[in-house]
């Protein structure tokens, strides 16, 4: 794998592009220009959620009776809702929990799911069988519907949420990685491992998911736009963050059906924060996907 | 099955060595292809049907015949990475089939495999010090990390490999290397015999010539047996000392490299010697060639009795029906074949 000399086009107009990453990234910007504007807007969403106290101009929980349902203006950029919070102020805080559930259910489900399908790749057999009939009968229902069932099990709040909405993702992760992970079972270095006398525990953690690294990641990447929809609706729906925390899909709830008309402002901002965090982690799994896949890598 | 087990006299069990460190009996390893909704068996692979050899200390052994004839097949089942249908498969006279995980990854220690591509036969995401060094990580052989990192300098050393490339990873190194690790693998745990199934097929003719040497070094210094699974003849002769020549699943011709190079007997092992071209153009001039008539036959339908008779020029009616058992023809060459 000798290193390239960088073609003219591609040195970097940059001072800083000498250094190795930053020309990597660079170059994988210029390859990828919407997978580097939906970079740019996880980041900005990742600096809204830590930075929530410091950016948020009031208090998300603070109510302001004196200012119920004010228009954006200067003071009150997005308005208020009808308890006269600041609407930018919780989007902000917003963006924290949409990314911890986000996050959290992503990299939960998705590694349950590498875990799960490895080990159905790699042991095989009847166990192969019966987990695989187990995942298609998951996969037969839509996530929502899933995630539901499981509030309905284990209750509203935001802990249980993630876990409602982690759950379904194990399935669609472990049939995504399996079918990377039979390729890899029959690959020499795996029987090389097995002649070592190492333990399948073994053999699954540090030989094949390792492996599997590619669908993992891609599959992470999907499920943080899919996990911070999914809150929204549920939230939405009311069984997933309650009130009076800041979360998007509640926001809606509050304001969308009975204000639509006379204070649009209460549901569209929210509304716009979702379908563009959405989009952002969607745009970037997309370009992830082009990026790892040695298939398409040689463009 | 049984009466042919017991009718079969251990090819090799003549030869004066000691007890052998390998001996398999009789070894069968049947694949079932499964068909339709409810998996019933649709046909049967014989991928190894009825092979028996030993291997003694220090002694390397050959295996040879096309593609498809059972080779890798049998190399894996003696690694005990395929269950064999039956048979029996003993290491120091403990038979491994049937041996439950614990004794089986002790006797692992002491046998080990170096494969035929340097390419996928290491971890790409591992290091080559922690491949070489993870068996002995988890055999406890050296627990502490300073002394296994010397062991492994020292494998890699031995090998023929630079100690600095064990903070490598093996896509930075060429295909010779490559196999040069994965024989220091093999060596991390003391092996008593090691299986290399075409372990030096997949490399250039000068790097192989490398690594055949390497392999004869370690083999003096380390008092290692092989079985050494190839399709490359000539390889095969200069490693060799006993050849076993393979068909469809089948021993036809067992005896000492040079005998069964100068004194082929089975019209396969003819065939097959026939086939090698001599690198020499005024003597290759002067030679007949006669080719074989037909293709190997499936392994899914094997022909009945000699499994060879649609391709032999010397089968008769006869061997359409009985199965040829493996016969001494002088000291240490056994032939499957009732017409030579």
């Amino acid at each position: 794998m000798a290193e390239r000399p960088p073609a003219a086009d591609v040195v970097a107009p940059l001072a800083a592009a000498r250094r190795p990453f930053v020309r990597a990234l660079w170059t994988w910007a210029r390859n990828q220009p919407l997978g580097a504007v939906s970079a740019s807007g996880v980041m900005l969403l990742i600096v809204m959620a830590v930075f929530a106290p410091q950016l948020a101009p009031f208090d998300p929980l603070e109510p302001h009776y004196d200012t119920m349902l004010a228009a954006p203006n200067a003071e009150y950029w997005f308005g208020t809702d009808q308890f006269g919070r600041d609407v930018l102020s919780r989007i902000i805080w917003g963006a924290r929990t949409a990314l911890y559930v986000g996050f959290t259910c992503a990299i939960l489900g998705s590694t349950l799911g590498l875990v799960l399908g490895v080990a159905s790749a790699y042991i095989g057999g009847w166990f192969d069988l019966v987990v695989q009939r187990i995942i298609d009968v998951f996969l037969a229902f839509p996530l929502i519907i899933l995630a539901l069932v499981a509030v309905a099990v284990f209750g509203t709040g935001t802990d249980k949420v993630i876990i409602a909405i982690a759950l379904p993702f194990v399935p669609e992760c472990a049939r995504v990685v399996r079918s990377g992970a039979l390729a890899i079972r029959e690959l020499p270095y795996i029987d090389a491992a097995r002649a070592l006398g190492f333990s399948n525990l073994r053999i699954i953690l540090r030989h094949m998911a390792p492996n599997c690294m590619a669908a993992y990641l891609i599959m992470l990447t999907s499920f943080l736009g899919q996990a911070i929809l999914t809150e929204a609706s549920l939230s939405y729906l009311g069984m997933g963050v309650q009130e009076p925390n800041a979360a998007w899909g509640l926001m809606l709830q509050g304001g969308a059906a009975l204000y639509a008309e006379s204070a649009v402002w209460v549901a569209v901002f929210p509304g716009l924060a979702i379908t563009l965090a959405v989009f952002a982690f969607n745009l970037l799994g997309d370009a992830l996907r082009d990026t790892l896949d040695p298939k398409l890598r040689s463009r | 099955m049984t009466v042919v087990a017991e009718a079969m006299v251990l090819p090799g069990a003549a030869l004066p060595a000691a007890a052998p460190l390998i001996e398999v009996n009789d070894l069968k390893m049947h694949f079932t292809i499964a068909a339709g909704i409810v998996r019933k068996r649709a046909a049967t692979v014989k991928a190894v049907d009825g092979v028996s050899f030993t291997i003694a200390r220090g002694e390397t052994l050959g295996l040879v015949g096309e593609s498809g004839c059972g080779k890798t097949t049998t190399g894996r089942c003696i690694l005990r990475l395929e269950n064999p249908t039956s048979g029996s498969i003993l290491f120091e006279g403990q038979n491994l089939c049937g041996m439950d995980r614990g004794s089986l990854n002790e006797k692992r220690q002491r046998m080990q495999v170096i494969f035929q591509d340097p390419f996928s036969s290491l971890n790409p995401r591992m290091k080559v010090g922690t491949i070489i060094g993870e068996p002995m990580k988890v055999h406890g052989i050296h627990p502490n990390q300073k002394e296994r990192e010397a062991r492994v300098a020292e494998l890699l050393s031995v090998c023929g490999l630079n100690p600095k490339f064990m903070d490598r990873y093996p896509h930075e190194m060429s295909g010779g290397q490559r196999q040069r690790v994965g024989i220091a693998r093999a060596l991390a745990l003391k092996p008593e015999f090691i299986v290399c199934d075409e372990a030096v097929s997949a490399l250039d003719v000068s790097i192989q010539a490398q690594v055949i040497n390497l392999l004869e070094d370690l083999r003096d210094q380390f008092n290692l047996s092989y079985l050494f699974i190839s399709h490359d003849l000539s390889v095969v002769r200069h490693l060799c000392h006993r050849v076993a020549v393979m068909y469809l699943g089948r021993l036809v011709e067992i005896a000492d490299a040079d005998e069964l190079f100068n004194n082929p007997l089975h019209p396969y092992t003819q065939a097959l010697l026939d086939a090698v071209p001599i690198p020499d153009p005024e003597l290759e001039k002067g030679r007949t060639h006669k080719a074989m008539k037909g293709e190997i036959p499936s392994p899914i339908n094997p022909p009945g009795g000699c499994v060879f008779h649609p391709r032999c020029p010397l089968a008769v009616d006869s061997c359409q029906k009985e199965v040829p058992q493996l016969r001494q023809m002088t000291a240490g060459h056994w032939v499957a074949c009732p017409r030579v």
